[in-house]
């Protein structure tokens, strides 16, 4: 049944948007007719700590949580994510790191959003589709920027 | 509102359910995870307030329901500690509008003190009880358990966990309801428990709840997977999140999902164990299902200790079913929260460490004290519970030089919550050494994102009223000496202020007062965007 299914772990530190990032994710795979959950912790991990948060689509998804070895994807904003997300991760397991992005856009309050463009190498989601999320969820020039940033997270 | 589809978290499908149904009030205390139900339903138009504190939320929305109105009451796992008082009464009483009681369970402990059960609630306290699995469950069952309430006219628990209140997932929901209430009528008899009174109103609910079992088994608020055609090898019988779980781990096994966990349908689940060679309980937490079907003569198989800690999850359930105790791979430890950078807290647990204080902590982002590099916080136990501490632990240290290091340490939400009845305590019955209490007064609920409280001079809607004004409240009740202080600009005095306070016999509240960053943050935010608009 998980096969059906598509898991993309994001982990990062509070404050870096994983939460955001995940929440467009889930919005995208449902406009796009997916079936989808998303689950994260929220409270203590709003002050400093660590944070993830799973995302599952398909054609019917069950758990909300992505099992021990069957994240698809992991998208790790703060690199010492990686080991902590270790259970996780199978030997294909793609892993979109901070070091994929240019040094600028790693440390940038915009790293969310590079990397969900880098993930949509791989997701290859309509563009237009993740602009309009993106104007929706930023306003004004901080959604222009959030769109080029994630137009460099696709290398466009 | 027409039939629509959306992504929503489980809390967000209560708020939107209970707005289907029409709901009168909305009511609760903030607490992870249950904080954004009342917070999305007063952003959907809904009427929702904050309490100071479940108590009270409970006795209002028992008001509301009196009045013939709905009511939705939201709260953690641990503020039904708090209302159980008015709990345990109210299904005596019963109700007239629906009057539905949230508790969010934290399994697991994501941001909690304690992991308990509160499906035992249920059973003790003789209500009906719903578990949803998902967001659509969490929508249909509220919808479900308004009707309910109202056809049996009594309180239900609509029983979520972490994993539930904050998962989102897809919900359609329904056309809005058309609620008015119905005029008040007095009914002494059934509402004044006197013992004459709850004698008789005892009766009632016995059968009552003996009715809801009979009808829970004749209106199939369960559902099976995979139905044995013969018998089977193994069946699962589960609830809320862990029908999930058990349903990917388990793809083809035949699975007893309950939506209505007490009373039990026991006819259903009779019928699905003889269609089993053996049947294992998925539970997280307590052996609530196991006691309860093994107590009825059911004959099923409970799960090894390992499973009564932490939340489950696919892999675990795998192992649940094959007895397996051994534990699940671990990544490396994540990073622990902190204190933000430049929390005005920080500068209390600097000085607390430094001058070497005994520390009575509570609830909220100051327990964080506890942690490097303050490590100054001795105990944490519940809502309001620092005040007491520190009070008897003088009462044990006696009039010694260690007593006079004891302080309690507070926060402004949590000092309404449940604080001021410490207070009380500190003036009737002042230990010889006196006590200080420190008010860390940050103008907000902070720990659970930041909401109001009665002194903060907003309503949950951000409509604003006549704050609670913290210094006189002291005052009034007696306490020789109440300071206001701000930890950064008047740092060394603070210091200085409070060696003065431990060494005499005085009954002392410091109101340690400067806003918390992230509550500053989203002050400017909003009046940004109102100048926009």
């Amino acid at each position: 049944m998980s096969k059906d299914i598509t898991s993309i772990l994001f982990a990062g530190i509070g404050g870096q948007g994983i939460i955001r990032a995940s929440d467009m994710l889930t919005e995208a795979a449902f406009r796009l007719g997916f079936d989808v959950k998303k689950s994260e912790l929220h409270g203590m991990s709003q002050r400093g700590g660590s944070v993830s948060s799973d995302v599952r689509f398909g054609k019917c998804v069950l758990s909300p949580m992505i099992p021990n070895g069957e994240a698809d994807y992991l998208v790790a904003v703060s690199g010492d994510q990686i080991e902590v997300s270790r259970p996780f991760l199978n030997d294909n397991t793609v892993i979109v790191r901070p070091s994929d992005l240019s040094e600028e856009d790693a440390k940038s309050r915009m790293a969310n959003i590079v990397m969900l463009g880098f993930l949509n190498r791989y997701l290859k989601f309509p563009q237009d589709l993740w602009e309009n999320l993106i104007r929706e969820n930023f306003s004004g020039p901080l959604a222009e920027a959030n769109i080029e940033a994630f137009r460099r997270g696709c290398g466009l | 509102m027409a039939d629509s589809t959306q992504i929503l978290s489980g809390d967000a499908a209560v708020a939107l359910a209970a707005k289907t149904c029409g709901v009168t009030l909305g009511v609760g205390y903030p607490g992870t995870p249950s904080t954004e139900i009342l917070e999305t339903l007063a952003s959907i138009g809904g009427n929702a307030e904050w309490a100071p504190n479940e108590k009270v939320a409970l006795e209002v929305a028992s008001g509301v329901s009196l009045g013939n109105g709905r009511a939705l009451v939201t709260m953690k796992h641990v503020g039904l500690n708090v209302a159980a008082d008015p709990l345990f009464t109210l299904t005596y009483m019963g109700v007239n509008g629906g009057l539905v009681i949230v508790s969010a369970d934290d399994p697991g402990m994501a941001s909690s003190q304690n992991e308990q059960d509160n499906r035992n609630y249920a059973k003790f306290a003789q209500m009906p009880m719903l578990e949803p699995a998902d967001s659509q469950e969490a929508y249909d069952l509220t919808v479900k358990a308004f009707e309910i309430s109202e056809s049996f006219h009594v309180p239900v628990l609509l029983r979520m966990t972490t994993r539930v209140c904050h998962s989102m997932g897809i919900v359609k929901s329904g056309a809005l309801q058309a609620f008015t209430p119905a005029p008040y009528v007095a009914d002494a008899k059934s509402k004044v428990m006197i013992p004459a009174n709850a004698r008789r109103a005892h009766v009632r609910l016995v059968h009552v709840m003996q009715d809801l079992a009979k009808w829970n088994d004749a209106n199939a608020l369960h559902t099976v997977f995979n139905p044995a055609s013969e018998k089977a090898e193994l069946g699962v019988i589960t609830s809320g999140i862990c029908v999930m779980h058990t349903r990917e781990a388990a793809p083809s096994l035949p699975v007893l999902q309950l939506k209505m966990t007490w009373p039990l349908p026991m006819d259903a689940i009779r019928k699905f164990a003889d269609s089993c060679k053996r049947v294992i309980v998925v539970e997280e937490g307590s052996r609530f299902l196991e006691e309860n079907l093994k107590a009825a003569g059911i004959p099923v198989e409970g799960k090894e200790e390992v499973f009564e800690y932490g939340e489950l999850s696919v892999g675990r359930v795998k192992k649940l079913l094959a007895h397996d105790s051994s534990p699940m791979e671990a990544g490396a430890p994540g990073r622990p929260p902190a204190l933000c950078p430049g929390c005005p807290h920080r500068k209390t647990f600097e000085l607390l460490h430094e001058l070497n204080l005994i520390v009575m902590g509570d609830i909220g982002c100051y327990t964080l004290g506890v942690l490097p590099p303050f490590q100054a916080m001795d105990a944490s136990e519940c809502m309001g519970a620092s005040i007491g501490l520190g009070l008897g632990l003088r009462r044990s240290l006696g009039d010694t030089p260690e007593a006079r290091r004891v302080v309690s340490v507070i926060g402004d939400s949590t000092f309404l919550h449940s604080g001021l009845t410490g207070i009380v305590d500190l003036v009737y019955n002042k230990p010889a050494t006196g006590h200080v209490v420190l008010l860390l007064d940050n103008g907000t609920t902070a720990m659970t994102g930041l909401q109001e409280h009665a002194a903060t001079g907003f309503r949950l809607d951000r409509s604003p009223v006549k704050p609670i004004d913290l210094e006189a409240v002291c005052k009034s009740m007696g306490v020789d000496n109440v300071d206001v202080i701000d930890p950064v600009a008047d740092h060394d005095e603070y210091s200085a202020l409070l060696q003065k306070r431990l060494a005499s016999d005085d009954s002392t509240v410091i109101i340690v007062r400067r806003p918390c960053l992230m509550q500053m943050k989203k002050l400017a935010k909003m009046a940004r965007a109102s100048e926009v608009k």
